[in-house]
């Protein structure tokens, strides 16, 4: 099952815990997964029907394009980052 | 097709692979135009009747605006429109998708024309179209403007104080999607970590802990930002424009003005530069206003005063870095603070400066924290690899301390730390295959690191550099002419020789000359959604549209020559640029035989690819820089420079090395020179390019460069970003080098000769 490494600064919504083995074939369904098990994560992550702009998704080392609806692999390893922008526009 | 990768001679890996037109150094394709003035930049385009727009800036770094009464101006004859913020939209306070990126769309707007309050020196409050400059610049002068003039902050740490002035009054700290609710200039905080920094820095031997500055700089471009916009009676907008992404023009547009992107068509110019700081959207929907006002194309071209005081900057910053290391060279925790200003408006680089602090490093404990501050200057911009110099400037300096103390060898140090594939970064992730140690171990083998310095008041100094590199999606199409060229259609803005190296790759697949295919950088209208050519992408990623395209092309191009063999294109082989039966060995064609044949073979052919490709790659630069200091006047004089930087492989090797040499020059002007200097009222006082002190050719050496490739896996000739990672390594680079020339320590940028003279006093004292 995939890895989702919690970032320090939502980690006061899981008790510190650092990294959680979740279920999902998609991100989507991880941060649901994400969110039954640690109430508030969703909020944070999700804004309406995409990713929080804030935060970059990293699957397996690769910041990810498809948001919400990008595939993950059972042994995936799952980041969420700070978003990283500069301008008026954010820059890959 | 990936390069294989094998040890050369020199020690230095790179990709052996060889190919006919990849990694060759032809003649641009628009190097003809651009020599003989006959490029068409944002401030030459000309449509008859266009007005010319001017614009009325606030003369407050801060104020409220009371009212604004433009009749006595609309009354000068000449004058055909005046607009100001009541004409826009005025969108909603809230986060918008737009297109590939998300951004508030009311500081979008309000950045464009001021509505309720001014936040900078020269923040726009009305513009105005007139038959000529002159009545248009007499006009502005009628604008009454009533301001209630507010306290103003100007620098990160005073803005962080909590006495201090709130440039938006509803504004709240933001921590990784949680709204803390904490009113402050503060937009949002950042913060990551990695292992047990305690621990790490109890293990510890030797710790260096130090804090930098580094000032406001901008970007530099010699053409002003310009644009005519025709609001035509059928209500379609069109926008001739320089700038770095044609597409990201449009969306701004459509968010600022609430139009669906349909009614918008983007046509970019050549452009003049850029270094990111040319995506925003300045005087084009005001153009837009006025043009649909008075039914006539509206111009406008800035002033340098209006681009040095309006457009671009990069953060100014303060940083606190701290390492600890084992007496044997080993770091064993680092932690990071760093506060960036971005001015007007939210959106700093520090979500890019944070991550690529210490990521040239395998860094077994780390934490740090980035902060992204308001204050009473313009809107930051992206500034060539935004967020990444300052940043890494403060960690390269306190790493060559650090060598200083356990008295290793500056070089050794970094490559008994440097990154490789598979460590994982403070911010979590893990490196795939980079070139981190292959670069270090080019630049401790080259020449100059091997040479003795000589004379006196002269120092060496090293720093490495990392940048992340963009990906994201481009659209080629690429259509066979019979005489064997190709039309090759894109949407990327052409920066530093992209139509060349993206027409190139191309050519690769299809076995042509470079120069039989040619580029076209076309409107929104005419190419499927291409990024901004930014964020080292280009190349890498509108590249990958052109090869896959390219490879469309051969598909096509095999069931054609099946049809003349009258046999199965499965039976069609193609390398080479020749064509060939698997079955019947005589059956040959050159690419440039079977195109002569398409039309009596089924038509036209015309491959397509779009892309949106995530594996860029990460970029890794070292440089050595050799200094000569005047200790009576301070004047730093470079005398030697060498670059170096992992290109995974140099599409055109010129342009990569210019690349390389102008991210050099900029971070010299970073380092010595360049600052933005304000008033107590926040009015920026050098506001010319003979005041605002960039390099020039007299002030540089020449920049030795080596281009280590180490290939990408994620693009089939192994191609990297290579534009933004230069201009990362000169700031240390460069403290360091004056160090070692006069045993001073440079914290704050620029290292200008009058701050040279004073902390040799102050060491002297």
């Amino acid at each position: 099952m995939p890895t989702v490494h919690i970032p320090p600064l939502m980690r006061d919504l899981t008790g510190g815990q650092g990294k959680a083995v979740v279920q999902g074939a998609t991100i989507r369904q991880v941060i649901n997964d994400l969110d039954a098990t640690f109430p508030g994560l969703k909020a944070r992550l999700v804004d309406g029907d995409r990713i929080n702009p804030a935060i970059a998704v990293a699957v397996d080392g690769e910041v990810i394009r498809l948001g919400l609806l990008q595939r993950v692999k059972e042994d995936s390893e799952i980041h969420f980052l700070p978003a990283i922008g500069g301008g008026a526009v954010a820059l890959p | 097709m990936v390069a294989n990768i094998t040890k050369s001679k020199s020690n230095v890996v790179l990709s052996t692979t060889d190919y006919k037109v990849v990694g060759t150094r032809p003649i641009r394709h628009d190097g003809t135009d651009k020599v003989t003035g006959r490029a068409i930049y944002g401030a030459d385009f000309k449509l008859p009747g266009t007005l010319v727009c001017k614009i009325l800036r606030s003369p407050h770094a801060h104020a409220r605006i009371k009212s604004i009464n433009t009749s006595k101006a609309e009354a000068l004859p000449g004058v055909r429109a005046v607009v100001t913020a009541k004409d826009l939209p005025q969108p909603e306070d809230k986060i918008e998708q737009m297109g590939e990126t998300a951004v508030n769309a009311r500081f979008l707007s309000d950045n464009v024309l001021a509505s309720t309050k001014v936040l900078y020196k020269g923040h726009a409050v009305a513009g105005v179209a007139a038959n000529d400059q002159h009545i248009a610049e007499e006009a502005l002068k009628l604008i009454d403007v009533e301001y209630e003039v507010l306290p103003l902050v100007l620098n990160v740490l005073d803005a962080m104080r909590d006495d201090a002035p709130l440039v938006h009054e509803n504004l709240t700290t933001k921590e990784l999607g949680n709204d803390t609710g904490r009113h402050s200039n503060i937009a949002s905080r950042i913060h990551i970590e990695k292992g047990d920094v305690k621990a790490g820095f109890a293990e510890a031997e030797v710790i260096v802990e130090r804090e930098f500055d580094t000032a406001t700089v901008h970007q530099g471009y010699i053409e002003p930002h310009a644009a005519t916009v025709l609001w035509n009676a059928d209500g379609h907008i069109t926008v001739w424009t320089c700038t770095q992404g044609s597409f990201v023009v449009r969306d701004q547009m459509a968010t600022v003005m609430d139009l669906p992107v349909s009614d918008i068509t983007v046509v970019p110019t050549e452009i003049g530069g850029g270094f990111g700081a040319k995506f925003p959207l300045y005087g084009e929907p005001v153009c837009a206003l006025l043009s649909r006002m008075t039914g006539r194309p509206v111009k406008y071209v800035m002033t340098r005063v209006e681009v040095l005081e309006n457009t671009g900057p990069t953060p100014g910053s303060h940083s606190r870095v701290k390492i600890g290391v084992t007496k044997d060279g080993r770091i064993t925790a680092v932690e990071g603070w760093f506060a960036f200003e971005a001015g007007a408006y939210p959106g700093s680089a520090i979500g890019a400066g944070v991550p690529c602090a210490f990521a040239p490093y395998d860094i077994p404990n780390g934490v740090v924290d980035g902060f992204d501050v308001v204050v009473n200057k313009p809107k930051s911009s992206a500034y060539r690899a935004p967020g990444a110099p300052q940043t890494e400037y403060a960690v390269e300096c306190v790493i060559d301390e650090v060598c200083e103390k356990i008295g290793m060898d500056p070089m050794e140090f970094r490559l008994k730390n440097a990154a490789k594939q598979g460590v994982r970064r403070i911010d979590g992730p893990v490196f795939g295959v980079i070139g981190a140690v292959e670069t270090l171990e080019a630049m401790k083998a080259h020449d100059h690191y091997q040479s003795p310095l000589g004379g006196p008041n002269r120092g060496r100094g090293v720093a490495m550099g990392f940048w992340f590199n963009g990906g994201g999606p481009s659209c080629c199409t690429i259509s066979v002419n019979p005489d064997g060229t190709v039309t090759l259609v894109e949407g990327s803005v052409d920066i530093g020789g992209t139509r060349a190296a993206i027409a190139m790759q191309a050519a690769e697949v299809l076995g042509i000359g470079a120069h039989d295919v040619s580029p076209k950088v076309v409107d929104t209208d005419s190419v499927g959604y291409t990024g901004g050519t930014g964020g080292s992408r280009t190349a890498y990623a509108t590249g990958l549209a052109a090869y896959e395209a390219a490879q469309d092309v051969v598909r096509q191009m095999k069931e054609r020559a099946g049809i003349i063999w009258e046999t199965a294109a499965e039976d069609v082989d193609f390398a080479n640029g020749v064509f060939s039966s698997k079955s019947n060995l005589e059956l040959r064609m050159s690419f440039k035989e079977l195109s002569a044949q398409i039309s009596s073979t089924g038509g036209p052919i015309t491959g397509r690819a779009n892309v949106n490709p995530s594996g860029q790659g990460n970029t890794f630069a070292v440089h050595i820089a050799d200094v000569e200091v005047d200790p009576e006047t301070g004047k730093v004089e470079i005398i030697r420079y060498t670059a170096a930087q992992d290109a995974g492989k140099a599409v055109h090797p010129s342009y990569v090395e210019g690349q390389m040499q102008g991210g050099v020059a900029q971070g010299v002007g970073y380092a010595l020179n360049e600052e933005y200097f304000y008033d107590a009222k926040g009015r920026l006082m050098n506001v010319s390019l003979l005041d605002y002190r960039m390099p020039t050719a007299l002030d540089l050496p020449m920049i030795d460069t080596v281009i280590v490739e180490v290939a990408n896996p994620g693009h089939p000739y192994g191609v990297r970003g290579v534009g933004e990672v230069p201009i990362i390594p000169p700031l240390a680079a460069i403290a360091n080098a004056i160090y070692q020339a006069i045993g001073v320590r440079m914290y704050r940028l620029p290292m200008n000769p009058g701050r040279i003279v004073e902390a040799l006093q102050a060491n002297h004292r």
